[in-house]
């Protein structure tokens, strides 16, 4: 059984050493609260003007101008497999950076709203339950303690790994959602 | 001077020389007069022998030595040059190339596979040697991974020949020799690939007591004697590199006591020792060295008579041979030349162009946003004053461009030798014909052609000419010719590779396309459709795998291949008669000129030079297209699709229609959209690996309001349509 894996067990997101903090970025999504490694941020924008583009599956929302490159932009909450978020004033772009075979891509996600950078010592955090998240249980790269409640740490290579992305849009153009 | 950067030039130099050689080797087999290609054969072959001998890569030295021999004899006319000959030599490139490859890599030794190769290679060579040289390319060959074993040994003191029949050489080096990078040791070592060292002495007169050496200069001189068959233009190029700053004097056999005589007075060493050191080496006898004084004696009495014009002496002396100044005449030319070319040409890091490109784009798109905010404002100065400056992008655009554009020919030019080697291992006589070299297109294009391109060139060789028998029963020419051609159409470039061989088998390959299950027996095809089927993965009607071609695994490469590139395949071909494959592809990879339409809320793109024409849809037309997709252009039929329903864009479409006619290649389709918005200029930005599979979208752009918009790729988007109606049919069906 997983859920007894012992807790010092090392975890992808707790490899800066034991005990040593990482720092996270914590957003809510469809009103439960995620952390991502604050390491591959690279900006958070405003939501604004997006193009969307044909033919993709639902979880890629369009394309942005980031000052002259061009960003996809994907709806974590499609990606998910729930219901797409409705734009709100506090609703952002998190521009991330993705490793892609050779090249380092930027990628943004769409958030409800961004709460606050974090500290969790790798102490603190639990590895992913089998299931009982209701996401892809390889999209959780572990279960962070932050004020007696659990928060939901992404694994970001997972969750925007290009290659099963593109794959996607391949195969099922419109067909949307992973799973 | 750093040594790792000499070398690095003398392999990149290597290189140049051994295309040369390549290139006048093939040419050889067309020109009727040969003389001027094997000489540049020889040249190529020797400078690279004495470069390599600088370096002290023995290797390179032994084998291009041999071959030199072999080309020595082709030049004077002892051995004739034919077809296997030229195929030894071109092989023997090969090799040279490899040994440098291995060099550049950091090997500093042959490794035995290459040693074995060169060690074949020498023997087949030997055989245009004969007797005469025999032994000379026993050591060499001997010796194909020589270290130090084929060093040869260099006598201190040699006997003393009277009346000698060898080559004096009297070697000063120059004080800076060692600080310009030279090893004087190498230049003694390569003098024994030329012949053989009979004597030599050096002399030490010149170095300064201990505490006043300076460990950088060179000091020495040598005396050599020195045995060999050579002319003397060949003994001098030993010493080409050091020729500048240094002292020689090369005195051939057998000649008169009074060129030495000269030798003496004009060396900067006293007399005395100078006789000395020839008597020791053995160039003169104790004789002749007194009868020199004895005439030097009576000279210094009278020496206001001597100064004779310097040329004059010379020549009369017999020092300068007629090749030598041929020789120095003709480098003299060839330096010109290049002179010519540097200035005409600049070599600029590609980098920089691209990033001047880069940047050229940002100003189009930035001219772009300025211009829409001039056209809100009224101002009608305003509005002028960005015109003109579109203008001026406009242009800077296109000469930004142009910088990037290089001419086919040279990527072509390669497959001669291509065509040439397959040709004979497949048996076949080919000929090879280049049309339209100097059609221009882009660098990186070029770049990435070329493996296309090589594939077809093969495949055409490989399958579509028959052999010599065949196209004899056939009552056409025994010779097969190759084609490649390249133009420019409609804003985009076409390559076409043709052959005039057996052409393709309809029925064959739709049998096999049968039997693989890439279609159904009962779906009709046009003959278009079913040439197609070739580039299709797996795909091979070749009876027999060759080594060549035949697995099925080159076509579907290509086409992908082609259309990473934007461009796509077609294929034409006539049974019996031979096939063409003719690529497209576009001129430029960077900035296009765009027509903007709007499909619904969003904004796309098309090429400007694939729209022929724009017109509004009729009402009739829309009625009767709730039927079928195609209206009547003019009495044409012209086949559309509808972007709305192609891209399922939501909601209705507006009370008005327009359709876009484009045009790609012999294809004529219209695009229904909702709103046409003109021309613009689109900097092409990537959309990036996660939209790689994403057809009948080739890329985006961003418009002057900051919004980014699509560019539609039209050749995709067409068949695509086209596919999902047959598909429709055959659900139907």
């Amino acid at each position: 059984m997983n859920a007894l894996v012992p807790a010092d067990k090392k975890l992808p997101a707790g490899e800066a050493g034991v005990g040593e903090a990482q720092q996270y970025l914590t957003f809510t999504l469809g009103g439960e609260m995620f952390a991502i490694a604050i390491l591959n941020i690279k900006e958070i924008i405003e939501y604004g003007s997006l193009t969307t583009v044909p033919m993709m599956p639902e979880f890629v929302r369009g394309v942005i101008n980031l000052r002259g490159r061009v960003v996809p932009v994907i709806d974590l909450s499609v990606r998910f497999g729930r219901q797409a978020s409705e734009a709100t004033k506090r609703t952002c772009n998190v521009i991330i950076e993705v490793q892609a075979e050779d090249e380092t891509i930027d990628i943004g996600i769409v958030v409800d709203a961004v709460s606050e950078v974090l500290e969790i010592p790798a102490s603190e955090i639990e590895p992913a339950p089998a299931f009982g998240a209701k996401i892809r249980a390889d999209f959780i790269s572990g279960m962070g303690k932050v004020n007696g409640k659990f928060v939901i740490i992404l694994g970001l290579e997972k969750v925007l790994s290009v290659d099963e992305m593109a794959m996607l849009s391949g195969v099922g153009a419109g067909v949307g959602g992973a799973q | 001077m750093n040594l790792d950067d000499a070398l690095q030039t003398f392999v990149v130099e290597s290189h140049e020389l051994l295309q040369a050689m390549e290139e006048a080797l093939l040419d050889i087999e067309h020109s009727a007069d040969p003389v001027e290609s094997i000489n540049a054969i020889f040249r190529a072959a020797h400078t690279i022998k004495g470069s390599a001998g600088l370096f002290g890569l023995d290797g390179i030295v032994a084998f291009t030595h041999v071959m030199e021999s072999v080309l020595d004899k082709v030049r004077d006319g002892k051995v004739s040059i034919d077809d296997d000959m030229v195929a030894l030599l071109l092989s023997c490139g090969d090799h040279i190339k490899a040994l440098l490859g291995g060099l550049s890599g950091g090997q500093e030794h042959i490794d035995p596979d290459m040693a074995s190769i060169g060690a074949a290679l020498i023997e087949r060579l030997s055989v245009y040697l004969g007797e005469t040289a025999g032994k000379t390319v026993v050591t060499a060959g001997h010796h194909p991974k020589v270290e130090s074993a084929a060093e040869p040994k260099v006598e201190s003191m040699g006997g003393g020949f009277v009346e000698t029949d060898n080559w004096h050489i009297s070697l000063h080096f120059g004080i800076d020799v060692l600080r310009n990078g030279m090893d004087p040791l190498s230049f003694i070592r390569y003098l024994c690939t030329l012949g053989e060292i009979v004597g030599i002495s050096t002399s030490f007169e010149a170095i300064p007591p201990a505490a006043e050496m300076d460990p950088e200069s060179c000091y020495l001189k040598f005396e050599i004697n020195f045995f060999s068959d050579a002319d003397k233009a060949t003994i001098e190029g030993a010493f080409e590199f050091v020729q500048d700053d240094c002292i020689i004097h090369i005195l051939p056999p057998r000649s008169r006591i009074d060129d030495y005589l000269h030798l003496i007075q004009e060396l900067p060493v006293e007399d005395m020792r100078l006789g000395e050191m020839l008597v020791r080496c053995g160039t003169l006898t104790q004789r002749e060295l007194e009868q020199i004084l004895v005439i030097q004696g009576a000279n210094a009495s009278g020496q206001v008579q001597q100064q004779s014009p310097i040329g004059e002496i010379v020549v009369e002396a017999g020092i300068v041979h007629a090749p030598v100044v041929e020789a120095a005449l003709e480098k003299q030319k060839s330096v010109k030349d290049v002179k010519a070319q540097e200035s005409r040409l600049i070599r600029v890091d590609s980098e920089k162009l691209d990033n001047l490109i880069n940047l050229v784009g940002e100003l189009v798109i930035a001219g772009a946003s300025a211009s829409l905010l001039s056209h809100r404002s009224a101002d009608v100065q305003l509005q002028e004053a960005t015109s003109n400056i579109s203008r001026l992008v406009e242009e800077i655009r296109d000469g930004a461009l142009q910088l990037r554009m290089v001419q086919i020919g040279e990527t072509f030019k390669r497959f001669n030798r291509v065509v040439r080697d397959v040709s004979r291992e497949l048996g076949k006589d080919i000929e090879l014909q280049i049309s339209g070299a100097e059609t221009e297109l882009d660098k990186t294009v070029v770049d990435k052609i070329g493996d296309p391109l090589m594939h077809l060139v093969r495949n055409a060789m490989d399958h579509g000419i028959e052999s010599t028998e065949l196209r004899q029963s056939r009552g056409k020419p025994v010779k097969g010719t190759l084609r490649l051609n390249a133009y420019h159409d409609s804003g985009s470039i076409v390559i076409e590779v043709s052959d005039d061989g057996g052409g393709l088998s309809r029925e064959r390959i739709l049998k096999k396309a049968i039997d693989k299950g890439l279609v159904s027996p009962t779906q009709s095809l046009s003959d278009q459709e079913i040439y197609m089927l070739i580039f299709e993965a797996g795909f091979s009607t070749a009876d027999k795998v060759s080594n060549l071609s035949g697995r099925g695994v080159g076509m579907d490469v290509v086409r992908r291949n082609i259309e990473a590139l934007r461009g796509t395949c077609e294929l034409e071909s006539q049974e019996g008669q031979g096939s063409t494959v003719r690529i497209r592809l576009p001129l430029t990879l960077a900035i296009i000129d765009g027509f903007q339409i709007g499909v619904g809320s969003a904004t796309y793109v098309v090429p400007l030079d694939m729209v022929k024409e724009c017109l509004e849809m009729s009402g009739e037309d829309r009625q009767k297209s709730r039927e079928h997709n195609y209206l009547n252009l003019r009495g044409e039929v012209l086949p559309f699709v509808r972007l709305r329903e192609h891209f399922r864009e939501k909601g209705q479409a507006g009370p008005r229609e327009n359709v876009v006619v484009v045009q790609y290649g012999s294809q004529k389709a219209g695009l229904v959209v909702d709103e046409l918005m003109g021309e613009f200029q689109a900097v092409i930005k990537p959309l990036g690996a996660l939209f790689g599979n994403l057809k009948g979208i080739s890329g985006s752009t961003i418009l002057g309001t900051g919004e980014v918009a699509l560019i539609l790729d039209v050749p995709s988007l067409i068949q695509q349509a086209a596919s999902s109606e047959s598909k429709m049919a055959l659900v139907q069906a």
